[in-house]
């Protein structure tokens, strides 16, 4: 299994643990990743706000150049996720609108015929990959951790852009590798809803109230840790939850955990490896909960 | 089918009101929609439910109510969307607004904010001697926004005004476009400086949660993202939203991917220096756990930028 490999800005920035954990867990899955060094941005929905076909002509660049290599792009960022999934159904609901973008294209050398899947690695794990061969590549279960799913809007909504009437696992796909993963999945009213990071410079108040909400729900249905597919949900959860916890005069210390950090400690690597000393809300006392120390 | 109606209940005339679930036990056909469910109850089991409805079609926008976690309306949700192999589904009413009895809310929240947008034309001048003339695709557009039928559903699951009940939402926001778009309206200016304020089009946290769920298909959020492009290309006062925008663009041209720092600084504005300051301790605790990402000089642009660069150019030319 080769994928084109789509880090997205975040996973290369603020959020380096993330790029790491992943890149710790993939060669134990047997996956091949060709990193897409030439591909931009996806805009994140905000570039769109100014222009949304100045945001589709760049994604259809990075889908031309994936194409050219006859892969498959592999996503690790629910927004990168959500964005491509809407370019790409926009691209190819409307033959026009592609050859209208192709046009743009052309000067660059390139076409996109309109053939590339890109997927979530949350999704490539379940659809691709497999539940067993995923059990297998376990070698720890996490048994006796309490944890929260947190997916994202982006890899929530549109369901049609998603897909989620052809791949109807989508909708609980977080939920289902954590099952496999082995720890007590806590289910949450807020594990669908917005972290608030989109609104964090233009409205404070309400974004922390989003991240205080979220988190201190999740644990008063006795989470130990939340897990997220997204590295912007990531940013404000974790990285804000202290301002959050501050802002509602409360106290919450939640430890937020990307996908592949928890993939990683299920299959034995170490939290240094992982990444985990990176996180802003200390992991150590739910990791000790696993027997591991860090 | 074998199906569970489990229904939220609350009567403010009982001695201590507080809400509670109760469940019914029917026989459906997969066919039938969850108002039906709700209407067999009250007219064979217990006539002390209390719900709003009207059309049974999916037009008066008055039965809207959170099915199995999500808003909805109830005559147009079958039994078999929800529960496909029947059993138990989960019956609130809307969320975001006082509940009045049982799945009956106070819509008053809802009204108040359309109100807030003046949804009525404001041409200018005197009115033509006959009927008004403009491009047919013009008023085609706006057929999707003319659609609502403020059934409220969007409001219920705005992840927002959950968290702050100020703030206008998707079906105020979207009836607010309708009117921007037309081109009979002279308000135009006055409108965006309006929602250019805080509580407006800036405040949507772009969640996508109203796009979902709207039975009419109105896409209250793309509404809002086009607002915005609409108040940018007005040039209203720039804000922390617009400039977000134009900044993230700005530096995608410049270097292909995302330069999170010098977005934030630029985006609070170089002379807003309490916000500035607020944000020094993310910059130290980010720097501690070794997680401050390159800025400025030291933030390289991705091999092809030239090919971003000539693309955002024709792109830009043609628009
Ligand atoms: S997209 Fe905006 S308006 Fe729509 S539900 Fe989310 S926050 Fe509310
Ligand atoms: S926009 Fe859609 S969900 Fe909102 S009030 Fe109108 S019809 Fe109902
Ligand atoms: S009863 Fe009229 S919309 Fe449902």
């Amino acid at each position: 299994m080769k994928y084109a490999f789509f880090p997205g800005c975040v996973a290369k920035g603020a959020c380096p643990e993330l790029y790491q954990s992943m890149m710790a867990v993939y060669p134990r899955l047997g996956i091949e990743l060709e990193e897409m060094h030439t591909a931009s941005c996806t805009g994140a929905g905000v570039l769109q706000e100014k222009n949304v076909q100045l945001g589709d002509v760049l994604n259809a660049r990075t889908f031309a150049l994936a194409e050219q290599r006859g892969l498959p792009i592999m996503t690790i960022c629910s927004t990168c996720q959500g964005v491509m999934s809407q370019a790409n159904a926009r691209l190819t609901a409307d033959a026009r609108y592609l050859d209208e973008v192709n046009h743009i294209l052309a000067e660059e050398g390139l076409t996109y015929s309109g053939s590339v899947q890109v997927k979530h690695f949350l999704w490539i794990l379940l659809e691709d990959f497999g539940e067993d061969r995923l059990r297998s590549a376990l070698t720890q279960p996490l048994q006796g951790l309490r944890a929260a799913p947190f997916y994202g809007c982006y890899l929530q909504r549109p369901t049609e852009a998603l897909q989620f009437d052809r791949y109807p696992g989508r909708a609980a796909a977080l939920e289902r590798v954590m099952e496999i993963v082995g720890v007590d999945v806590v289910d949450f009213p807020g594990k669908t809803r917005c972290c608030g990071f989109p609104i964090l410079t233009i409205n404070e108040r309400n974004s922390m109230s989003m991240v205080a909400m979220h988190t201190s729900e999740a644990k008063r249905h006795g989470a130990d840790i939340m897990v997220t597919p997204c590295p912007l949900c990531h940013l404000n959860l974790d990285g804000m939850q202290r301002r959050a916890a501050h802002q509602q005069k409360t106290k919450i210390d939640l430890p937020i955990l990307h996908l592949p950090q928890l993939l990683g400690l299920a299959m034995g690597l170490s939290p240094r490896a992982l990444g985990l000393t990176r996180n802003i809300v200390s992991p150590d006392s739910a990791l000790a909960k696993l027997g591991i120390t860090v | 089918m074998h199906t569970i109606l489990r229904v939220r209940r609350f009567n403010p005339e009982s001695p201590n009101p507080a809400p509670y679930d109760q469940e019914y036990v029917l026989d459906l056909e997969p066919s039938e929609t969850v108002l039906d469910g709700l209407l067999k109850i009250r007219e064979t089991v217990d006539d002390s439910l209390t719900l709003r409805c009207s059309c049974r079609g999916a037009i008066c926008g008055s039965c809207g109510m959170r099915i199995n976690g999500h808003a909805m309306l109830a005559c147009k949700t079958k039994i078999v969307t929800v529960a496909p192999h029947g059993g138990l589904i989960r019956v609130e009413p809307m969320s975001n607004m006082p509940v009045i009895k049982d799945l009956v809310t106070d819509m008053e929240p809802f009204w108040q904010k359309i109100r807030q947008v003046e949804p009525w034309l404001q041409p200018e001048g005197p009115p033509p001697e006959t009927e008004y003339v403009v491009p047919q695709a013009a008023m085609q557009h706006l057929t999707g926004v003319m659609a609502c039928i403020m059934c409220g559903v969007c409001v219920s699951d705005c992840t927002v005004w959950e968290v702050d009940s100020t703030f206008l939402g998707p079906a105020a926001l979207a009836k607010a476009y309708r009117f921007v778009a037309d081109p009979r309206d002279a308000a135009t200016m006055r409108r965006l400086l309006a929602l250019n304020q805080p509580t407006g089009m800036w405040d949507c946290t772009r969640c996508m949660e109203c796009v979902e769920v709207c039975p009419k298909h109105v896409a209250p959020m793309d509404r809002i993202m086009a607002l915005r492009a609409k108040g940018m290309s007005a040039r209203v006062p720039s804000t922390c939203g617009s400039r977000h925008a134009e900044v993230f663009t700005d530096i995608i041209r410049q270097k292909g991917r995302l330069d999170e720092p010098l977005l934030a600084v630029k985006t609070l504005g170089l002379r807003n220096w309490g916000r500035l300051l607020s944000m020094l301790p993310l910059a130290i605790q980010s720097f501690i756990h070794r997680k401050l990402p390159p800025s400025g000089p030291l933030h390289r642009a991705i091999p092809g930028i030239r090919s971003i660069r000539r693309i955002f150019a024709r792109v830009e030319k043609r628009s």
